[in-house]
């Protein structure tokens, strides 16, 4: 007779491996990493450029640059450049970071002979036309004041423009930075800011010699762009904690977002604190869930993390709850903090804790996209591999006493930003 | 082309396995033909409210997710108006586990009313997050009960409101797992490192002894044909105004369902597409604008979209929108853009086998259609489709009296 209520036996992951890059170069020196794998026949191919020249005057100069680069360049419109890619059944994607500035070209491996040249003008030759500048001005400008009417939006906004201020990390963009946008300044930061020198190159897929042969053939050449590049570097001191409260009457929920500056990836306690922060509200079993959603129905979800950026690292807690139980929540809130400071996590909790952190890793390795971005996380922070050896270690090794310490280390009420959007 | 074998278990689940060895993880997807289609008025959000419930503890196991967590598993779960769709992703060597859990919430629930008063108020907070809290966030609310009269479409998975939630009771809860979640109800998709024969004996023995149940024949009130023009116009606390438009389109069976779905992609997909160069670029009386499918088991819906450039009049906002879908009702596509828009279906399938969760989900909804093996040929089915075709579901479709319009007005 089968015995349900006993739990089948289950093993520990073990192994986990990690595909490492091919490293490589085109003539020009650009550099070129390769992650060679998976059965399908198509290719992810990143241009990955740092963002130059931060002008807090000017916060939204790269954000639109990264938003307008493929809508014209010297010999092809807007619409021209969505045909072509569209017609090979090619993805072309940008996106702003804080940090970096990226554009994909997502690809069947045998289109790349035709797809590539687009984005080398795309790359090179973009002249952000002004009717393409005026209409994203406007088109922008309508999205954020329908962004500015959520609760989570604003609770973010004002978090980080209270820790990081008029950077990249916080910058508090107003619908005036738009209609200050000029086409001028776009052309400056283009020119500065997309160049070899500038630019790294990871590619994850089916990506032969013969396919790096036409990559390096098409931007292995000089490139047209030649500005003065200077590389973004901030640097952040630590606040008080504080209380940010905007009200809004008829609010039905209230965003709730805190938390301060702390360390970013390149620190000897980040595994640690990655543990942490499982613990505390990193998964669906975590204590915030648990008690706010599971157990007292606050909320539809709450969650905390930690961010590793180039220049900072911070930690962060953010849930939607009942306006009328909002005082409440932040009670419970401060009171988990609380308990991972005073008292040990039990051995059942922080073993099921390990098991979970080792087989969610493994299973963000499903395929070469994965792969590669596991790369880019390491690469960019200036670390090796032995950085997630270190982590795997620290994971199945730390003990209650030493998260208990990292607790009073880094998780302080009393040292966060608190915003409150809603009731209290 | 994605592998698989099948099996039926003598109570009458179906099981399919799909073996990817270059993985070390596994899946078990498990989908259970009921959704909000399966409610009655006056009781709607209960699918999804189940779903919830489903993850309270089992007749023989307290706690779910816990023993998931501690083998290196993660799960989640989704409802829509057709399907109710159960997932969990592990270490392949712990697949053991994930049928010992899932198998034994077929078997029973724990009906602990605990867990129903908590859900009730964590499914009313995911409410107003997700729909009273957000500006635009109640169109569906509004649009559904505009476009259907009489089928249960006309309600959203969410629900009608947040009282039928607060209302209820163990007896609907126990009730509806007895009808809808048995074997013979649901569809079992095991994918990853595992081989047929493992998965064949692992199912045999957690999920055969679990009974048949009794088969629930679904007999939906039919929508009839709908023969005048609707609309319905709401204000509220928005900064822009916006327009819905839904039109009927066939069953997601049907011979023409990819023939419109094509047609979506070629007046919306991307930005090389009509809708966004001719009425977001060129006439600037757009900031959005999507045209796309509900893609829905029974009569789905043909949506158009927008939110207007301040200054634009609704009236030069909807001609404008109408005369793009005169203009493919009345010319032909031509060859380049047909083939754009195929070769864009292609891609995108290729791409979807980069994800074990998407196969097996994948698989598991095209074996509810009638067979998993119509996945790997479907793209056939847009490949072959001509520019007339495309004409002629546009010249059936876009009509005045066959649509529902929705004017969503910024107060001033």
């Amino acid at each position: 007779m089968l015995n349900r209520t006993v739990a089948p036996a289950f093993k520990q992951v073990n192994d986990i491996n990690f595909i490492k890059p091919t490293a490589k170069q085109l003539k020009n020196g650009l550099p070129v990493y390769v992650v060679n794998a998976g059965d399908q026949e198509l290719v992810r191919i990143e241009f990955i450029f740092e963002n130059v020249n931060w002008d807090a005057q000017k916060p939204l100069q790269a954000i639109a640059v990264n938003g307008l680069i493929n809508n014209g360049t010297k010999n092809l419109t807007a619409k021209e450049i969505a045909e072509k890619v569209d017609y090979y059944g090619a993805f072309l994607q940008t996106e702003y970071g804080a940090d970096l500035t990226t554009i994909t070209l997502y690809s069947l491996t045998k289109h790349l002979p035709s797809v590539l040249p687009i984005l080398w003008s795309v790359l090179n030759e973009s002249i952000f036309p002004q009717h393409e500048l005026d209409i994203y001005k406007q088109n922008q400008k309508q999205k954020l004041q329908v962004s500015l009417q959520k609760n989570d939006f604003l609770a973010r906004k004002n978090f980080a423009n209270s820790i990081f201020g008029q950077t990249p990390y916080g910058s508090d963009i107003s619908l005036t930075d738009y209609d200050q946008l000029q086409q001028s300044d776009l052309l400056d930061y283009f020119k500065a800011a997309f160049q070899p020198k500038n630019c790294t190159i990871i590619i994850a897929g089916k990506f032969l010699d013969k396919d790096f042969d036409v990559l390096d053939e098409v931007f292995g050449g000089a490139w047209e762009n030649a500005g003065t590049a200077v590389k973004n570097s901030f640097q952040f001191s630590e606040q008080e904690g504080k209380d940010l409260y905007i009200e809004k009457p008829e609010a039905l929920q209230s965003a709730i977002r805190m938390g301060n500056l702390s360390i970013s990836r390149t620190h000897e306690d980040f595994p640690a604190l990655q543990i942490l922060n499982c613990v505390f509200g990193g998964y669906f079993g975590s204590r915030l869930m648990a008690n706010i959603r599971e157990d007292k129905g606050y909320t539809y979800g709450i969650g905390s993390g930690i961010a590793s950026l180039k220049h900072a690292g911070y930690f962060f807690l953010a849930t939607e709850v009942g306006a009328d139980v909002c005082a409440s929540a932040l009670t419970e809130i401060e009171k988990e903090i609380n308990i991972l400071r005073s008292d040990l996590i039990a051995d059942e909790e922080l073993n099921l804790v390990r098991n979970f952190m080792l087989g969610s890793l493994l299973g963000s390795l499903e395929n070469a996209f994965s792969h590669a971005d596991k790369f880019k996380s390491i690469h960019f922070a200036g670390l090796g591999y032995d950085y997630y050896d270190n982590y795997i270690h620290t994971v199945k090794n730390i003990t209650a006493e030493r998260l208990k310490a990292v607790a009073n280390q880094y998780l302080d009420w009393n040292a966060m930003t608190r915003v409150v959007v809603g009731k209290k | 082309m994605i592998n698989f074998n099948r099996f039926t278990l003598a109570n009458g689940l179906k099981v399919l396995v799909h073996e990817d060895p270059t993985t070390p993880m596994a899946v078990l997807n498990i989908l259970y033909d009921v959704g909000a289609r399966d409610e009655e008025e006056g009781r709607t959000g209960f699918a999804h409210l189940f779903e919830h419930l489903m993850f309270g503890g089992s007749i023989n196991i307290p706690s779910y997710d816990e023993p998931l967590q501690r083998v290196g598993g993660e799960n989640n779960a989704f409802t829509s108006n057709d399907i109710t769709n159960y997932y969990i992703t592990l270490p392949a060597a712990n697949i053991e586990t994930a049928f010992w859990l899932e198998s034994d919430r077929m078997l029973s629930l724990a009906f602990s009313e605990k867990s129903l008063e908590t859900q009730r108020n964590v499914v009313c907070e995911e409410f107003k997050q997700r729909y009273l809290n957000q500006p635009y966030g109640d169109v569906w609310l509004k649009l559904r009960p505009l476009a259907y009269q009489n089928h249960p479409y006309r309600w959203a998975t969410i629900g009608q409101d947040l009282a039928q939630i607060e209302n209820a009771k163990m007896e609907d809860v126990k009730a509806f797992f007895k009808k809808h979640y048995n074997p013979q109800n649901a569809i079992l998709v095991v994918g990853g490192n595992v081989k047929t024969e493992e998965v064949k004996e692992l199912a045999e023995k957690w999920f055969e002894p679990i009974p048949a149940g009794d088969k629930y024949v679904r007999n939906l009130p039919k929508e009839p044909e709908q023969t005048a023009v609707r609309s319905l116009t709401v204000n509220a606390d928005v900064p822009l105004n916006a327009i819905y438009m839904a039109f009927k389109m066939p069953a997601r069976l049907d011979a023409n369902y990819q023939v419109f779905d094509l047609l979506s992609d070629i007046l919306s997909q991307g930005q090389s597409s009509r809708l966004f160069n001719s009425l977001l670029k060129e006439q600037k009386l757009f900031s959005e604008i999507n045209a796309y499918i509900t893609s829905s088991l029974d009569e789905g819906l043909f949506i158009v979209d927008g939110k207007l450039v301040e200054g634009v009049t609704m009236e030069q906002a909807e001609t404008a929108i109408w005369q793009e879908l005169d203009k493919i009702a009345a010319e032909l596509v031509s060859e380049n853009e047909l083939t754009k828009v195929k070769n864009k279906s292609e891609s995108i399938m290729v791409f979807a086998e980069m994800s074990l969760l998407d196969k097996a989900m994948n698989l598991a909804y095209y074996e509810l259609l009638g067979d998993a093996a119509l996945l790997n040929v479907e793209i056939n089915k847009y490949l072959s489709i001509t520019a007339e075709q495309i004409q002629q579901v546009a010249q059936e479709t876009f009509k005045k009296e066959k649509s529902s319009t929705l004017y969503y007005l910024a107060n001033a």
